[in-house]
């Protein structure tokens, strides 16, 4: 247990000082997405993550910004289980045709009002699999896109960044 | 022992049998030996391969002109021989592997899917890649089937996929699946229990199908590459550079030196990544958040100085046809070494803290037990076969640059359960690590240090195999190309194929609740396996 501890003691706390110091961009928008989560979510923002056809890397960037470095919840900002408990649905990929229904019910199970990011390349565009006889391409194709983020796959900074610029742009429930 | 000092035995043995080896060639798919054998005789060479002990590691299929070519790969002390044969393309009818192989049966099935090989002995009839995209009867592979197919309006739900039944008193079952409740890919989960304990678990993958054999074909060597790079996200180098191989082995071109060493420290690098990831999300599946938060640490610092040096965080298309896109100065040298110190202190203070944690050996140990048996039955590579007693690791057969020059030993044990998945990829992050080193002095020994890129030849109708050990295990990839240089045909087999299915049998017997952490001690790739 001591070496637990010590070694919780000697790592210290890793969350970036708002986010990126070399970025006050960031700092700034993280201080307003707070002021919108709170006024407006009450404190907070529930995602709900969906991967309709991803080649799993942006999943990965997604699992870094809840990690040590990013703590997007401190900003508010929670990844939930049910699509019930969420505000926001995060696709990530293209959408597999074989995930299409999926998606939608997923997306219809969401309670209202309800926003869609599409993440990534492939969820913006298609990305590298486009439109196919297995692939419906875009998220925006299957169900209403709120925002895209792009990137392949989108960075935890930058994901961090289009969630920000989603509540920037949100007209108050 | 010399290379392929038994395949005298196994051709011997198959004149016993009568099965006539039309030709032979150790060039066409160099490392591997390519047989050409009659499809009556499928069944025979598999048999034979069978009673040899030879390992089964795939299937692909390729139409040409009105046949469909039928190759699949058999492995013996880390040789590889590639039987092949061609079926009349109209009703392509063979027998099956699996009986013998029970790995196979999915691979096969995939064949019967995307290309309608009917395999007469197969155990199970069922579709598998085939949800509801396309209609029984049409197979996206054949040359004949559109990119952009004839899919329904909207595509349904594949909800009447057969599922066996089970009945008894108090006898349940748990669909879960294909949306997860965690950030994880999707696939469907079918459980049978009576109480806590798994009776039965179906698996039901095939939900991230994005068509990638399809969309492969008429692409330039460069735009395979990046294709292939996005398999499977957590495994882009591998996966590239396991295309490249197979790109630059069908062109007739060897990378130069240098970029297989800055390859192998990638694909290090990748490995290191992902086992420290997966570490820390055993633990936390039973709840040691700690480890976690400490594995997801390390991992981000990890990859950040991935993204310094190759201007991508998971070091995504750096591999390229011909070499690699980047090269590595002394300071950057220099700056690897610290970090490969600083990351050996760190992660030896961290797993010694999960060598001695009581609540964590009461979750891991005899959990999700595979049996060296089955293991060796299903094929499985990588870690996951390593736990099992099976010493597959490609870095050690002396297939492919760098690890031509590098000696090590593959960690290995037969105790099977989560936890000794666990303790082989902590072995594996040390023993790359030592790789890594010794590779940096490799490139700080070379004279040349310019060259890292050589211009792909075009070399119309050439084929090339890749085999590649990535952090999952053994990739297999095959390249064939056309008339014109670009790609005729491509097939990558992801370790997760063979993985997969061992996940059904690591459940049976454990309670619902260990289902997470015996997944993700597996930690199969659905979209490599669903491709
Ligand atoms: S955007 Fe890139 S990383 Fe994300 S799913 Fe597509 S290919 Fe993978």
């Amino acid at each position: 247990m001591m070496r637990i501890l010590n070694r919780i003691y000697r790592t210290g706390t890793l969350t970036e000082q708002g986010l990126d110091l070399r970025d006050p961009e960031i700092e700034a928008l993280g201080r307003e997405l707070k002021t919108h989560i709170d006024a407006r979510f009450d404190g907070s923002l529930a995602i709900r993550e969906v991967d309709a056809g991803s080649c799993n890397a942006c999943e990965l960037e997604i699992h870094a910004v809840n990690g040590p470095y990013y703590d997007i919840e401190r900003f508010g900002v929670h990844f939930v289980a049910s699509p019930r408990h969420a505000d926001v649905l995060l696709v990530t990929g293209p959408v597999s045709r074989h995930m299409e229904t999926a998606l939608r019910r997923t997306w219809q199970a969401m309670g209202k009002p309800r926003f869609v990011i599409a993440s990534g390349d492939c969820a913006c565009s298609g990305g590298e699999f486009g439109v196919s006889y297995a692939s419906c391409g875009a998220v925006r194709n299957v169900i209403p896109v709120d925002l895209q983020i792009p990137g392949c796959p989108p960075s935890p900074i930058e994901l961090m960044k289009g969630i920000l610029a989603l509540m920037q742009g949100t007209n108050a429930p | 022992m010399s290379r392929f000092d038994w395949l005298s035995g196994y051709l011997a043995e198959l004149e016993d049998e009568h099965v006539i080896v039309h030709s032979g060639s150790a060039q066409t798919l160099a490392p591997a030996h390519l047989l050409i054998i009659d499809p009556e005789d499928w069944g025979k060479a598999a048999s034979v391969a069978k009673n040899m002990d030879l390992r089964w590691s795939g299937i692909w299929a390729d139409e040409q002109d009105s046949d469909i070519v039928l190759s699949a790969v058999l492995v013996n002390q880390g040789d590889y021989v590639v039987l092949r044969t061609a079926l009349l393309g109209e009703q392509p009818e063979i027998a099956s592997h699996t009986p013998l192989y029970p790995g196979a049966d999915r691979m096969e099935r995939h064949l019967a899917d995307m290309f309608g090989v009917t395999f007469t002995d197969h155990p199970d009839t069922r579709r598998w890649i085939r949800h509801q995209a396309w209609q029984e009867g049409e197979h996206p592979l054949r040359a004949g089937f559109p990119v952009q197919g004839n899919p329904p309006e909207r595509t349904p739900a594949d909800a009447d996929y057969p599922s066996p039944p089970i009945q008894g008193s108090g006898v349940y079952e748990i669909p879960v699946g294909p949306v997860h409740a965690g950030i994880i890919e999707p696939g469907h989960f079918r459980f049978q229990a009576a109480g806590e304990p798994i009776l039965r678990l179906e698996e039901r993958l095939g939900y991230v199908h994005k068509g990638i054999e399809k969309i492969a074909v008429g692409r330039d060597a460069a735009g395979l590459a990046r294709l292939a790079g996005r398999i499977s996200g957590d495994s882009t180098v591998a996966h590239t550079w396991a295309a490249c191989q197979a790109l630059e082995r069908a062109s007739g071109i060897r990378p130069p030196e240098r970029a297989s060493i800055i390859r192998g420290l990638l694909s290090e690098r990748e490995r290191i990544a992902n086992h420290i990831g997966d570490i820390g999300a055993i633990c936390n599946d039973v709840g040691f958040a700690f480890a976690q938060m400490q594995c997801q640490a390390l991992r981000e610092q990890w990859q950040r100085r991935s993204g310094e040096l190759s201007g991508h965080r998971l070091m995504m298309d750096v591999v390229v046809p011909g070499g690699v896109m980047i090269n590595l100065d002394d300071a950057a040298i220099a700056t690897l070494r610290e970090d490969h110190a600083r990351l050996r202190e760190q992660a030896r203070s961290l797993f010694d803290i999960l060598d001695d944690q009581p609540s964590l050996e009461d979750r891991l140990l005899s959990t999700g037990y595979l049996s060296p048996e089955t293991a060796r039955a299903l094929g499985a590579s990588g870690y996951v076969g390593k736990a099992s007693g099976q010493a597959i690791d490609l870095r050690t057969d002396g297939l492919y640059a760098p690890y031509t020059r590098l000696r090590f030993n593959i960690a290995l044990s037969e105790s099977g359960d989560v936890a000794t998945r666990m303790g082989i990829r902590q072995e594996e992050v040390f023993s790359s690590l030592n790789l890594m080193d010794e590779m940096l002095k490799m490139l700080e020994q070379q004279t040349d240090r310019t060259d890292i890129y050589i211009e792909l030849p075009s070399r119309p109708g050439g084929e090339g195999l890749g085999l590649i050990d990535g952090w999952r295990g053994e990739i297999v990839s095959y390249v064939r190309l056309d008339d014109e240089g670009r790609v005729a045909r491509f097939f990558a087999r992801d370790p997760s194929w063979f993985t997969w299915p061992a996940l059904e049998r690591i459940v049976l017997g454990n309670i619902v609740p260990d289902f997470p952490v015996c997944n993700k001690s597996v930690n199969g790739s659905y979209s490599g396996h669903d491709l």
